[in-house]
């Protein structure tokens, strides 16, 4: 490793940002590189810039999963270029592609450069696509990659899709049905979160995190409470933690159930479908018993949560989650128990050990490739400090693994509902909240139902978040989706991609 | 097969009775209407106002005026409110015709007509409705999902979500319309044949929510498309969705449309 290396920290930590290792590029890029070599993962890297007219900060926030560390580390660029890290590793392609739209500074050498979202620089003036000021970016233009041949032809689909789902569009390079290549374009979401979060906290932020993934509220929310709580040098009550938990698997049980009716559903199977479409219900009705919101808005708050549990409300949520268990554990039983379902799960949209770990991948779809990352087990925070939930993983990377680990982490999620349940501490579930520190930095994850968000602030000399990143797991799956068509039928792109059921919105942002 | 067929019985029956029956439970926190009791008001207290993430509450002494298109049922105001003024109601209804209509006094809600008679002969038994997601965080979208289960069987009124705008009599939008989705949006509803309707479900796609005044977004689909049914909420309930849909067919009976909040003081 380089002489000069970067800053450790644990999940939620704040450090002043003086004391954020500031490299040259290049000391910088031959570190990431080499400690990506040694098994560490991107977890964020993006850039900051205090005006237009000043250099770009590179940030990188590196997890080192089997220390659980985080190593964070930054550099200045000292003009509108740097040497692009995404040909020697993969994982940061979709990062840099970010940050030369953000920012309008040029990762040169990155072999797959286009816009990620379709907005204008933050920096007026720069843009890396040559782009005037005030000419504005049209969604969907950009060169996409094309395979010629005899008889290879090009499938188009979206923004808008058949089906209530959110809008994002799929290039398909076909010979016959045989897909060669999937390129995913996404930015139809982009609601400017980011930009409008810099100068944050106002009456406004708890809201807007809320509403950046509509289906992962809490684990959003989670992240920023941490942050939050991380840059204020105060905890959340031992009690509120326990019932961001619950409110966290809660989510997860009622997403991961909502995918395996899903799944059945994209194979034709319909009990399993219309049985887990129901039961998904059954634990979003839960996290209304507990919050009044279906979503969980309005349950995290910085300091704590929102809402308690008194002793009725807290057996009643006991005997709710026993019996949608069991309903749920009926239903997705008779997938695995059926020969039609597991003909059409087994060896489908399969991504390979080695391709998961070049490409950062988190959550379900990379437990499903046989890699053990879980924010919950490698980086704990919160109540996952002293209550552990055990890694769900399978090995063949395929529709079936991805499907059967979500199967596996509804058992450990209820086990761990019912534990912190029963030993729900006493006290109280708010503390107050202190004014930010100034110019310290922080990074807050969680594992939310799709894997691990990212949270990165970092405050300026008032106080205030001068830059919020975020980065939701969908940012770092949505290729794996692209690897997973390779070689597939162009048929089982819905059940592909429902395996992944990856955000839009949150990698719009 | 035997048990596929042993399933079946174990998860029964599930579909709500209503609108012939009653409506399932809601939980006891879960906000709908809001009641405000202005009498309660300290002189000059603007706390409830100044607490709303989306600015929806305009309060001019005893004047009180709560934009619903905007308002994210979040608990903000109430927790801002010194004298207890603001409470949420177990009320789902929510849906209006038109958007002045939103624009609440805390105490009486005019609900959504239904069409007229025309409309109502061409949609009234039979509504296929096309969705477009206009940069929706998904929380609208999975709940007009839901609608699609066994639970609500939103079938059985003759109400469909269809593929394509060619099969469709209506749309339905959700998100506060991102610069990026504008013109899909406005392609989707230019393919849909006439006589067509336009339904906005959830803040942002009524007033663009806690997404308004960003630049990358619209401040929702009013302005952009001709609106027939707003149906409130952060995001609304699915059973105030459907009570909206069936209001805007006439499908719900004689039943007032006004709603006046019982318990005023």
């Amino acid at each position: 490793m380089n002489e000069r290396g970067f800053a450790n920290l644990h999940n939620a930590q704040a450090i002043a940002r003086a004391q954020v290792p500031k490299l040259s590029f290049e000391e910088f890029r031959p570190y990431i590189l080499s400690a990506v070599a040694g098994r560490q993962r991107v977890a964020a890297f993006f850039g900051d810039a205090a005006s237009s007219s000043e250099g770009v900060d590179l940030y990188a926030v590196l997890a080192d999963s089997a220390r659980g560390l985080l190593r964070v580390g930054s550099t200045t660029l000292d003009s509108n270029r740097f040497a692009s890290l995404t040909p020697d590793c993969p994982q940061v392609h979709l990062f840099e592609r970010e940050i030369a739209e953000q920012y309008g500074v040029c990762p040169e050498g990155h072999p797959w450069l286009k816009p990620v979202r379709f907005h204008a620089s933050y920096r007026a003036g720069h843009d890396v696509w040559g782009r005037k000021p005030g000419e504005a970016p049209v969604i969907g233009i950009t060169d996409f990659y094309r395979v010629e041949g005899e008889e290879i032809h090009e499938v188009a689909v979206g923004p808008v899709h058949a089906g209530i789902i959110e809008p994002g569009h799929f290039r398909f390079q076909c010979h016959g049905e045989q897909v060669f290549h999937l390129e995913v374009s996404l930015g139809y979401q982009h609601r400017g979160v980011e930009r409008a979060l810099m100068g944050s906290p106002t009456k406004r932020t708890i809201h807007m995190i809320e509403s950046t993934v509509g289906d992962t509220t809490i684990g959003h929310a989670t992240a920023y409470c941490q942050a939050i709580e991380g840059l204020a040098s105060c905890q959340a009550p031992i009690r509120a933690e326990a019932l961001r938990g619950i409110a966290l698997e809660l989510e997860r049980l009622a997403n991961h159930t909502g995918d395996l009716g899903a799944l059945a559903g994209d194979v034709g199977f319909l009990p399993t479908a219309s049985y887990c479409g129901r039961i998904r219900g059954d634990f979003l009705n839960l996290t209304a018993l507990i919050c009044g919101s279906r979503f969980g808005r309005g349950m995290i708050r910085p300091g704590g949560v929102g809402f308690d549990l008194d002793e009725e409300r807290k057996q009643h949520c006991l005997k709710r989650l026993d019996a949608a268990y069991q309903d749920v554990a009926n239903a997705a039983g008779l997938l695995w128990d059926s020969a039609s379902v597991q003909a059409r799960f087994d060896g489908t949209g399969g991504v390979a050990r080695a391709d998961c770990l070049a490409l950062g991948m988190v959550g379900p779809a990379a437990r499903a490739c046989g890699a053990e990352h879980d924010v919950r087990h490698d980086f704990p925070a919160g109540i996952y400090r002293f209550a552990q939930v055990p890694v769900s993983t399978w090995q063949s990377g395929d529709v079936f693994a991805r499907a059967f680990v979500r199967w596996l982490e509804i058992q450990r999620s209820v086990a761990f509902i019912r534990s912190q349940l029963r030993e729900l501490p006493d006290g109280p579930v708010r503390s107050d909240v202190a004014a930010l520190k100034p110019d310290h930095l922080v990074v807050s994850l969680v594992e939310g139902w799709r894997g691990e968000i990212c949270h990165v602030a970092l405050t300026d000399s008032q106080g205030r978040l001068a830059r919020y990143k975020i980065t939701d797991p969908s940012f770092h799956n949505w290729y794996a989706l692209a690897l997973a068509l390779r070689d597939q039928q162009i048929s089982d792109f819905p059940l592909c991609n429902k395996s992944f059921n990856l955000s839009y919105c949150g990698h719009d942002l | 097969m035997f048990q596929i067929l042993r399933a079946r019985l174990r998860q029964g029956h599930r579909t709500i009775a209503y609108p012939n029956g009653p409506a399932p439970a809601l939980p006891d926190r879960f906000r709908g209407l809001p009641i405000v009791d202005t009498s309660k008001c300290p002189d000059g207290c603007r706390s409830c106002a100044e607490a709303c993430p989306t600015d929806a509450i305009a309060i001019d002494g005893q004047n009180f005026r709560l934009d619903l298109g905007r308002c994210l049922f979040c608990t903000d105001c109430v927790e801002a409110c010194p004298a207890g003024a603001i409470q949420y109601s177990q009320e789902h209804r929510l849906a209006t015709r038109t958007r002045e209509d939103l624009i609440y006094d805390g105490q009486t809600l005019k609900l959504a007509d239904a069409l007229d008679e025309k409309m109502r002969r061409v949609l009234g038994r039979s509504l296929k409705l096309r969705q477009v997601c206009a940069g929706g965080s998904g929380a609208s979208e999975a709940d007009l999902n839901v609608l699609g289960t066994v639970v609500f069987d939103l079938a059985r009124f003759g109400i469909q979500f269809v593929a394509s705008p060619r099969h469709a009599d209506g749309l339905v939008v959700t998100g506060p319309v991102s610069e990026n989705m504008r013109s899909a949006l406005l392609e989707t509803y230019a393919a849909i044949p006439e006589p067509k309707i336009v339904i906005a479900v959830g803040a942002e796609a009524i007033s663009g929510g806690i997404f308004r005044g960003h630049s990358e977004v619209h401040d929702g689909c009013d302005g952009l498309l001709p609106v027939d049914l707003y149906i409130p909420g952060g995001p609304p309930h699915p059973l105030t969705i459907l009570d909206g849909f069936l209001r805007l067919l006439g499908r719900l009976g004689e039943d007032a449309q006004g709603l006046q909040v019982p318990g005023q003081s």
